[in-house]
């Protein structure tokens, strides 16, 4: 745009933007949100940092090694992992424009993401009916609030995915719905970053002795 | 085209062209998923495995090698999912990642490091028990 | 205490008639001001049919500058509230000697300074600095609007809800009585089971969300929405800190946010994180609650940093001396701020080798800090200095800022440390940086830009006494706490037995009389000001021959700011273009592209703060309620997809040649 501004005489250049501006609500979004997810990450940071200080004052209880049962970990680890490619999906069903696709994409997310928070809260009920409560040990406290976090978030995803569908088949795949289903795939992607860190750093590693 | 107007690229009409570039290229294609998911089969299982079957034998090797693992698989991530590249908002993305990271590195172990001294110092105790 | 029964617990939670304080003389007596005023502002709005035209055209406006100026507003109450609470501590301080109680008890007295230490940093010079930026910063580059400009909205009404918990706790329940930073075990369940944590838990968790967004908020419009031309080495030094600081916010609010939550979960749930049993470990609380706290006093001086570097450069008539080495050296700050925090803990015990490094990072962290004062004062230097108020204040600050800064250099040798940690001496070091650093510099922000803000300048003689007022007020009120801090005196302390001290006590309360009335002459200035601004009406939108683009514009702007973009060739775009003969376009005006009013962000912000009430006196089903409604709302407003609207060109021709006839009269 600005090369089309006519320029006067050499001396006097131009000041300001004569010609139409295009105005691109949302231009900023994607930046703003990826910052959001930034800010997230240090959130996310405080509690690895706690996990990482007290995840071994077990308090003469149980540790890691006692309650972790890894195989059912690798299951949500599963869950987790296709959602994100489902979720891949349907965004490349997105760029094509095939709305019906990214519903359906959208969908099998979501059940896999209802699967991870399910076995999550299966796992947390276990292991509270075990007596390994979040108030049993700092260990504990800090084991359920890490993982929790990280299950809440995975709960808020699904509602804004939720949220969203309705939207897209209400107006379909116009360009500020494209831009909330990239912010929410950028949101699922990083929760699934985040995982990584917990399976490693809480589970595998919780239980090496 | 003068020196001007050649510096006049900056503010929100580069951001202008970005956008374009997005939506080129930022939704990744159906190969990068796949070749995303597949290495992060691969990079998830081999830890799970290490330490399910108790492979290597130590445990602080195993932890070193799962935690280079993790890190593999997060750039994995951020490569094929998240689709980050340095030129991606006119490379802010990844200038705000690597702060991030920086400070969520100073902040883990900084807060590691401070607080083994503590405890080291002030609750010696602690390590008899 | 009365037992209550099961039906009133469930309604009213843990809330009693016993925790309204009529039995406390001083608070009934403040209430009944509190609500008398309120009262009459309540009736005089109604009477003159304001409360339309305050939510259409104010509290529901996406417009940055009319945010921007509310922030401001906010942040002169609250520092009335606060101020209020030092001159009770001085008043106390003064005459507890020997035997003497004082007037405030000690669980008065502690609410007190807890309360003092959290207003003035949330609820005064974070709403200063964030409304110092809100109304400049699009403007200096040339913008329209925030990125954001709903959330913009939001983000103030959340700051609003926090300040709105915390004064709430003045007259419902009780205030923490555990210092700014509320450190367990002592603010843990165990020993501080009262209302007075939990109001200062939510409040600050509420206030802190919309700190957070208003950071995102202020760095993608920073990043996306600077005009053409202006690239990152054009642009003006206050937005270059505005920048730094909001990646601080950003970085590291979300740290405050979640140290908190530990907390929280352990007053609310009892995990054990920072409790004494259990494996929980009070000292990670303090370890965390730094590694936010360090950065929030750059957060807080560095914008404050670019008030300085504006005026200096307007206000000697020259381009600022060193402008890459500033932006360099706010950069290397922004970094090294992280890498600090442990000075705040030295005496915890970490141990030789980790407080030596911290010591070091401290002490390097003065660098850059002292390269800017040099940049000041070589930009002065045959500089064309005009003293107006703006100048004034940055050369007090010059001279406060010094000593403040160097007395922080004592604090960063350990052994040092060992002996001042926690002293009087402490105290006066970061009111000597607060006060002469941000305290000095939001006046002179306020000064330099309340013309364009408003269309007329502020009456200098208010103006002049108030600095004094002020600036002499500050030495004599915080000088004797240094000589105390070397004594030994520790702070928080509601009383003392050795008489010899009260002398040095007695001259800092006169100080803070001196302090209250530089705070009493600027309320009458902006009064005065009110009165005669015929006499002081700028209609040149450029009243100090400024260099950076906000002066381009009309005093106040337009609601779309500049009716076309303009374009950036130099730094000091502003100035450059007045040497370069830029005339103003009188044709070929467009409609233009604003987003819309809306009243979501009081909404949320209300209902959260209802939620944060809720949670802090344990009515369950009132925060269950008003979380989910939280949720709903938002969810509803993302149904809104009608954002934005035209200012249609009619109008914008009619804004543009009302502008050109005062310019004419001019």
């Amino acid at each position: 745009m600005a090369k089309a501004t006519a320029q006067a005489a050499g001396t006097v250049p131009a000041f300001y933007v004569t010609e139409e501006e295009h105005a691109h609500p949302g231009g900023s979004t994607m930046l703003g949100f990826w910052l959001y997810l930034m800010s997230d990450c240090l959130v996310f940071a405080v509690l690895f940092a706690t996990y990482g200080v007290l995840g071994r004052n077990y308090a003469a209880g149980p540790s890691g090694a006692d309650l972790f049962d890894l195989k059912l970990v690798a299951v949500n680890t599963a869950m987790l992992l296709f959602s994100s490619i489902t979720y891949g999906f349907a965004m490349l069903a997105m760029d094509k424009g095939r709305q019906a696709a990214v519903q359906g994409w959208l969908v099998v997310t979501a059940l896999f993401g209802l699967a991870f928070l399910g076995i999550e809260l299966y796992e947390f009920a276990h292991l509270i009916h075990e007596g390994a409560t979040p108030m049993r040990s700092a260990f504990l406290s800090s084991f359920f609030t890490l993982v929790g976090t990280h299950g809440l978030h995975v709960t808020f995803g699904l509602i804004w995915l939720a949220v969203l569908m309705t939207q897209v088949s209400k107006h379909g795949l116009i360009e500020a719905n494209r831009r909330r289903l990239m912010c929410l795939s950028m949101f699922w992607h990083f929760l699934d970053v985040v995982w990584i860190g917990v399976f490693t750093f809480v589970y595998l590693m919780g239980v090496l002795k | 085209m003068s020196q001007n107007q050649a510096k006049a690229q900056g503010g929100h009409h580069d951001a202008h062209h970005d956008e374009h570039d997005a939506h080129g290229a930022a939704h990744g294609s159906m190969r990068g998923y796949v070749t995303g998911f597949l290495l992060s089969v691969v990079l998830t299982a081999i830890p799970f495995w290490l330490v399910m079957n108790d492979v290597l034998g130590n445990s602080t090797l195993t932890a070193i090698v799962i935690m280079l693992f993790a890190a593999a698989q997060i750039v994995v991530h951020m490569i094929y999912f998240l689709h980050m590249n340095g030129r991606s908002e006119g490379g802010w993305t990844m200038l705000a990642l690597i702060f991030t990271i920086i400070v969520v590195a100073i902040a883990l172990a900084g807060s590691l490091w401070v607080m083994f001294h503590l405890n080291a110092n002030m609750m010696p105790d602690m390590h008899r028990m | 205490m009365t037992s209550y029964p099961d039906w009133w617990k469930l309604i009213f939670g843990r809330f009693t008639l016993e925790a309204i304080p009529y039995h406390e003389p001083i608070l009934i007596g403040t209430f009944a001001a509190v609500a008398l005023g309120g009262i009459v502002v309540l009736a005089l709005i109604t009477r003159y049919r304001l409360w339309g035209y305050l939510w259409h055209e104010w509290f529901t406006s996406v417009d940055h500058k009319k945010i921007g100026i509310m922030y401001m507003i906010l942040g002169v109450i609250m520092l009335l509230r606060g101020f209020a609470d030092a001159l009770m501590m001085r008043g106390q301080q003064a005459i507890a000697f020997a035997g003497n109680e004082g007037y405030l008890p000690p669980h008065h007295y502690d609410q007190i300074f807890t309360a003092h230490g959290v207003i003035m940093i949330f609820f005064v010079a974070m709403p200063f600095v964030t409304g110092l930026m809100n109304y400049v910063v699009p403007l200096q580059i040339g913008a329209r609007d925030v990125a954001f400009p709903f959330l913009n909205n939001f983000s103030f009404w959340m700051t609003v809800g926090g300040a709105v918990l915390i004064m709430a706790s003045l007259f419902i329940g009780e205030f923490a009585k555990v210092g700014w930073l509320a450190y367990p075990p002592l603010s843990g369940a165990a020993y501080s089971p009262g209302v007075g944590m939990d109001y200062y838990l939510w409040g600050l968790q509420i206030a802190g969300i919309g700190t957070t967004l208003s950071g995102v908020n202020l760095i993608a419009t920073i990043v996306k929405m600077r005009a053409p031309g202006m690239d990152m080495m054009k642009m003006p030094v206050f937005t270059w800190t505005s920048l730094c600081t909001n990646v601080l916010i950003v970085a590291t609010f979300p740290i405050l946010a979640a140290t908190l939550a530990l907390l929280t979960l352990d007053r609310y749930v009892g995990t054990n994180f920072f409790t004494n049993d259990l494996g929980g470990n009070p000292m990670m609380y303090v370890n965390l609650i730094w590694i936010w706290g360090h950065p929030e006093v750059y957060i807080l001086i560095l914008p404050i940093f670019g008030v300085y570097s504006e005026v200096a450069s307007a206000f000697c008539g020259k381009r600022l001396f060193g402008y890459a080495s500033m932006v360099y050296a706010t950069v290397v700050i922004t970094i090294l701020s992280y890498l600090v925090w442990l000075h705040h803990f030295f005496t915890m015990g970490s141990g030789a080798s980790v407080n030596s490094f911290f010591g070091i990072t401290t002490m390097i962290i003065s660098i850059p800090t002292g390269a800017k004062i040099f940049n000041w004062l070589f930009t002065m230097y045959r500089g064309r200095i005009r003293f107006e108020l703006p100048m004034m204040w940055l050369l007090a600050f010059m001279i406060t800022f010094v000593i403040g800064g160097m007395t922080g250099v004592m604090l960063a040798v350990p052994p040092a440390d060992f002996v001042l940690h926690n002293s009087l001496f402490l105290i006066a070091h970061f009111h000597n940086v607060i006060i002469g650093g941000v305290v000095f510099g939001v006046f002179a922000g306020i000064a330099y830009w309340f013309p364009k803000a408003f269309g007329f300048k502020l009456d200098r003689f208010w103006g002049v006494l108030s600095f004094w007022f002020w600036v002499i007020g500050f030495y004599v009120a915080f000088m004797p706490l240094y000589i105390l801090g070397l004594m030994g005196v520790t702070r928080r302390l509601s009383r003392f037995e050795d008489p010899s001290l009260q002398i040095f006590f007695v001259i800092a309360a006169v100080g803070a009389v001196l302090i209250a009335l530089g705070i009493l002459c600027f309320l009458i200035q902006i009064g005065v000001s009110i009165l005669r601004r015929e006499q002081l009406r700028d209609t040149t939108g450029d009243p100090w021959d400024g260099r950076t683009l906000e002066w381009s514009t009309s005093s106040p702007p337009p609601a779309y700011n500049f009716a076309f973009t303009p374009i950036v060739h130099d730094l000091d775009a502003w100035a450059d273009m007045k040497k370069r003969g830029f005339t103003r376009p009188l044709a070929g005006f467009r409609p233009i592209h604003m987003p819309r009013n809306t009243g979501a962000g009081v909404i949320i912000a209300g209902l959260a703060t209802l939620c944060g009430f809720a949670l802090i006196w344990y009515i369950w089903w009132l925060a269950a309620l008003s979380f989910v409604a939280v949720l709903a709302t938002v969810i509803i407003h993302t149904f809104n997809y009608d954002r934005d609207f035209h200012i249609p060109a009619d109008e914008v021709v009619q804004a543009e040649d009302a502008r050109t006839q005062l310019l004419g009269r001019a």
